[in-house]
């Protein structure tokens, strides 16, 4: 065994914010917990969601997004068990999407979960539901979390926005049509959203809305860009905790105030070469979500001087990116000015929604594999390691083809099975054997137990 | 010099001694309920053909699933673990330098390794099912109760082909119970089985590609019915070792030897 005296190390120490983020995410499922009592609104959705347009209806609405709540549950995972007992004996297969199955287990059981693992008793039902169909599961989540309120008495109303456009690029470019269709869309659920509520529109706040959610993703963006310095100054663990808020409150001044604060304290990490993981000497990135009940692959990649600096999809769900000519990635930049109408706002979320990387798995797996290359080369990344999730039929889509066309490209790929929210379809014994054959055939030794 | 690779498997134990990169022994045994016990016993097997003791092995390394539970344990006290494909790679490429695809097949699980002047370049391990390893060849012989050293003479005597669904090895059971009332031939059935495992293992190894020269090890490379359906999915010819069932373990003695690897 190589002895950690043996190999260079890095100083590290923990992120300064990092009760700030916590606290954040305890307070935002808190806040939609106690909405009413605060004669404020609940809604639910999806963190793909155009989750800045319900924000016209006032400060005192709160979302609950339905993929980080799945993930949430997922992470207590006696909590998850009994989720996923409710809605199988409901009749749902446990081929569906995990998260949808944890967020309708938990309605099924009128019981909501805290970031603590608290267990309140009693699912608190949204007020309306403003989803977006960006996979097939996500175009029937809400239609069923619908049906199940109502047949728990509550008629929730539900307006869809579909965004089956195409991911500007190559292969589809964009065209004028495409952004109107569903920027009309947006336009005729504001009038929806007035009516469903009774609440009357406020268009200043919409403006103020779309101008955070640019900011906030184009800081996550810088932020991911930060970890292609040797040591990485964050490992995508610890991501995990940072990029959520995007995925929560993309739109919020309190998102864009806490990724300035992240943004500067890891840029200070960097001019001081302080590392994520001490004993860094393999950098890989990963592939869609990780199964949240054994982030532990993560502390045991580290005993190899392992470190996951990040992901397309850490990088590329909240983050918005430029793609140069010669195809290195950058933050992407705000418009020269924040929108000032109803229309400028709708027009200029849509068209930077549009980009979103993670929009390209759904249309060209092609597209996905050449962003993948571009991130192990500009991020220094010796391996990829693919989640072949079970539990995600719509980041799952095409990843073989991923997976064949980084090896074409000389990438190192470790594929492994499992399920980013039912932890019945993990095998971490198996994948740890595996890690381990994967990390030897690298060349790596364990460093500590 | 004089090393040592223990193999702990899923089903058998074994044991190469090398002296200044030779053979000199070689043992192997069950593995019962107690690993270390087993394990032990058949590394003073190996240690008493070879006029050795442990203190007369410079280095020991362990591979097989059972690995860890020899690692600086007496009376083995392996100096080090490797897995599996890195093992198998070594061995495989000690037997045959020109190896490019190495296919394991033993008790419990099925790898298919890429490989490169003997380092591993790629590889792929069967996830979940038995379907595509040697238990499997023991479940069928159960059900067609015939001894398992049988099956492989038995199928290379049909030429006929039946296919078979073979995804689990439950439900591959009750087909092979069906096949046995429609009074097809024991023939037939041992080769429909074998030629379900080798399709399992093809599509498996396809993940990481063939390429020449192949070499099957593992136990399941003794049994004469699987290579031949084997190549005929892969179309290409395979090289099985002697003792290919020791590869693994020669594999852990190479590594032994070369420390700074």
């Amino acid at each position: 065994m190589t002895t950690i005296a043996e190999v260079k190390e890095y100083p590290t120490e923990p992120l300064k914010c990092w009760e700030q983020a916590k606290n954040l995410r305890k307070n935002y499922y808190e806040d939609y917990l106690n909405a009413h009592e605060k004669g404020g609104l609940r809604w639910a959705g999806g963190a793909w969601t155009f989750s800045a347009i319900p924000a016209g209806l006032g400060e005192d609405v709160y979302c609950i997004t339905g993929e980080p709540y799945g993930a949430t549950v997922a992470f207590f995972k006696d909590f998850a068990s009994k989720c996923h007992d409710a809605t199988e004996a409901a009749g749902f297969p446990r081929t569906l999407c995990a998260y949808m199955r944890n967020y309708w287990g938990s309605i099924l059981l009128d019981k909501y979960i805290l970031t603590d693992g608290t267990v309140v008793e009693g699912y608190p039902p949204p007020d309306f539901i403003w989803q977006d169909h960006i996979c097939c599961s996500h175009g029937k989540w809400y239609q069923l979390v619908k049906w199940l309120e109502k047949k728990r008495g509550k008629e929730v109303p539900m307006y869809c926005v579909d965004v089956s456009v195409g991911y500007p690029s190559e292969f589809s470019p964009e065209e004028e049509y495409k952004v109107n269709y569903i920027v009309e869309q947006l336009h005729d659920g504001i009038e929806w959203l007035e009516k469903a509520t009774g609440r009357k529109y406020n268009d200043a706040l919409l403006c103020d809305a779309v101008w955070n959610e640019m900011k906030s993703t184009s800081l996550w963006a810088e932020i991911c860009a930060l970890n292609q310095a040797i040591p990485a100054p964050l490992d995508e663990k610890t991501m995990y905790s940072l990029y959520v808020m995007g995925t929560l409150m993309k739109h919020r001044p309190e998102c864009v105030a806490f990724y300035e604060t992240l943004r500067d304290e890891v840029k200070e990490r960097v001019k001081r070469g302080i590392a994520a993981v001490s004993t860094e000497r393999f950098r890989v990135i990963t592939d869609t979500q990780p199964p949240w009940g054994f982030l532990k692959i993560f502390r045991e990649m580290e005993k190899y001087g392992a470190v996951s600096v990040g992901s397309l999809y850490t990088f590329g769900l909240i983050g918005m990116w430029q793609y140069q000519p010669d195809g290195t990635w950058t933050p992407k930049l705000l418009p020269p000015k924040k929108p000032q109408t109803r229309d400028e706002a709708l027009q200029a979320i849509v068209r930077w929604t549009m980009h979103k990387p993670e929009w390209a798995h759904f249309y060209e797996p092609e597209l996905k594999t050449k962003m993948m290359q571009s991130i192990v080369k500009q991020w220094k990344v010796n391996a990829v390691l693919l989640h072949y999730n079970r539990g995600c039929e719509g980041l799952s889509l095409h990843i073989a083809e991923n997976r064949h066309g980084l090896i074409q490209a000389g990438v190192q790929v470790f594929p492994f099975e499992g399920n980013m929210g039912d932890e019945r379809d993990f095998d971490l014994a198996g994948t740890m054997a595996r890690l381990t054959a994967f990390f030897e055939s690298m060349g790596l030794k364990k460093l500590k137990e | 010099m004089k090393t040592a690779g223990v193999d702990v498997g899923a089903k058998f134990a074994k044991v190469v001694i090398l002296k200044d990169g030779q053979v000199i022994a070689r043992a192997k045994m069950l593995v019962g309920f107690d690993v270390l016990k087993s394990a032990s016993e058949v590394f003073e097997t190996a240690l008493k053909d070879a006029g050795l003791s442990r203190n007369d092995i410079q280095r020991v390394v362990a591979t097989g699933m059972g690995r860890n539970t020899v690692l600086q344990k007496p009376p083995i006290n392996a100096d080090e673990a490797v897995s599996e494909v890195v093992a198998d790679a070594a061995g495989a490429y000690q037997v045959v330098p020109t190896v490019k695809t190495v296919i394991d097949v033993g008790a419990e699980e099925g790898r298919g390794i890429k490989v490169e002047g003997g380092k591993v370049k790629d590889f792929v391990i069967n996830e979940r099912c038995a379907a595509g390893a040697g238990t499997f060849v023991e479940a069928m012989a159960r059900a067609l109760e015939v001894k398992v050293e049988d099956m492989g003479p038995l199928s290379i005597k049909s030429a006929n082909t039946i296919p078979m669904n073979a995804q689990c090895c439950v439900f591959a059971e009750s087909e092979v119970v069906s096949l046995i009332h429609s009074k097809i031939s024991k023939e037939d059935i041992a080769k429909a089985i074998h030629d379900a495992i080798a399709g399992r293992i093809s599509s498996m190894v396809l993940r990481v590609g063939v390429e020449k020269d192949v070499v099957l090890i593992g136990g399941c490379a003794l049994n004469p019915g699987f290579r031949p359906p084997l190549e005929k999915e892969l179309h290409t010819s395979i090289i099985v070792p002697d003792f290919p069932e020791y590869v693994s373990a020669l594999g852990a003695a190479v590594i032994a030897a070369n420390p700074m690897r």
